[in-house]
């Protein structure tokens, strides 16, 4: 059997270079902010940031596996366990948690009690439909897509909307096999 | 609190013993059987061109993983030889030996196949590929102008690379 990946992401996160969180915080805030201003519509921001999160996604997931050494979960449950608790430490630098299951081992949340990307940030009345984090549901969407799982992400509770934590649902669409790529003819 | 980013380079550079110069060529694959990267050092006969060496190349791995997988003892569930696997299933080969050369093969989940095609006499060289990975990881993936998918025109994780072959034994 390969080796088992690491059941947290603590040791991966204390050896990477890291930036200044404020800095961090405030360049996606930049971002959000002139995607407002250049898209107008908040529903076009919100698909916008999830378009920058995929595109992030498909490349961090090389990062992902080459940091962290995992090399295969055995399902879907496995999976959302290694991005709550491997995954979001070594990025984000905090640790999530997975429940709500539902029966068939396929839909299920995770929950952020913490998130840098929203200190000092609240959401005026003009921008009430915005999912201001909606980039990170993107990330996770292009990840996995990138180890052949197609998911459905959407938000169930949002802080900036009231609510006391962060829930991303994770909807596991269906799981791509591995075909041959080219023709015969070709 | 500080955070994210990271240029360390992980697993640190396995140790090389007796001198180098071991390395025939290089395959780097992505899931959609698109070549990223060949490069090759010391490849003294070509029999096919280009574009067909790749395919072969691909096809070979192809058909040896579901071999590999189709022919192992410790599993019961086994579906027909041929029919498509999910990413991780079914176990893999990790490197086979002639008397001419040696080839190593690793495989990440995301799809990215790297081939290394060596000295008959290396030894087990699963870190170094890793190690290839992490360089790819670094120089390719990071690099904002590359776009994921397409062949990898990076004159730095050439020298890199080329740099780090010359010292595998």
């Amino acid at each position: 059997m390969p080796p088992v990946g690491p059941r947290s992401g603590d040791a991966i996160f204390a050896n990477v270079e890291r930036v200044n969180a404020e800095l961090f915080t405030l360049t996606y805030g930049a971002i959000v902010r002139q995607l407002l201003t250049d898209l107008e519509e908040v529903e076009e921001v919100n698909k916008q940031l999830d378009q920058m999160g995929y595109n992030i996604g498909i490349r961090l997931i090389d990062e992902f596996l080459a940091k962290s050494n995992v090399s295969r979960c055995v399902d879907f449950k496995e999976t959302a366990e290694v991005i709550a608790k491997v995954g979001f430490k070594m990025f984000l630098g905090v640790t999530a948690s997975v429940t709500n299951w539902d029966a068939d081992g396929t839909c299920c949340s995770i929950v952020l009690e913490d998130n840098p990307l929203v200190d000092f940030v609240e959401l005026p009345d003009t921008c009430q439909g915005l999912y201001y984090c909606n980039i990170l549901s993107g990330v996770v969407r292009g990840a996995l897509e990138m180890v052949s799982m197609k998911t459905e992400i959407s938000w169930i509770r949002d802080m900036l909307r009231g609510d006391d934590a962060f829930e991303l649902q994770v909807k596991l669409l269906k799981q791509i096999p591995e075909e041959y790529p080219y023709k015969d003819d070709e | 609190m500080q955070f994210f980013g990271g240029t360390e380079i992980s697993p640190s550079l396995p140790a090389s013993t007796a001198s180098g110069n071991n390395g025939h060529m290089m395959y780097v694959f992505n899931r959609n059987g698109v070549c990223l990267l060949y490069r090759e050092w010391n490849r003294p006969l070509h029999t096919l061109n280009q574009q067909q060496d790749h395919k072969l190349m691909f096809g070979l791995l192809f058909s040896l993983k579901s071999l590999t997988a189709k022919m192992d003892p410790t599993t019961q569930d086994k579906s027909n030889l041929g029919v498509p696997q999910l990413p991780g299933q079914g176990c893999s080969f990790h490197s086979f030996r002639t008397n001419t050369y040696k080839l190593t093969f690793m495989e990440s989940p995301s799809g990215i196949k790297i081939i290394l095609v060596t000295h008959p006499r290396t030894s087990d060289l699963r870190e170094s590929l890793k190690y290839i990975y992490n360089l790819y990881v670094e120089y390719v993936v990071k690099n904002p102008l590359y776009t994921p998918g397409t062949p990898i025109r990076c004159e730095l994780f050439n020298t890199t690379l080329d740099q780090y072959v010359r010292s595998i034994s």
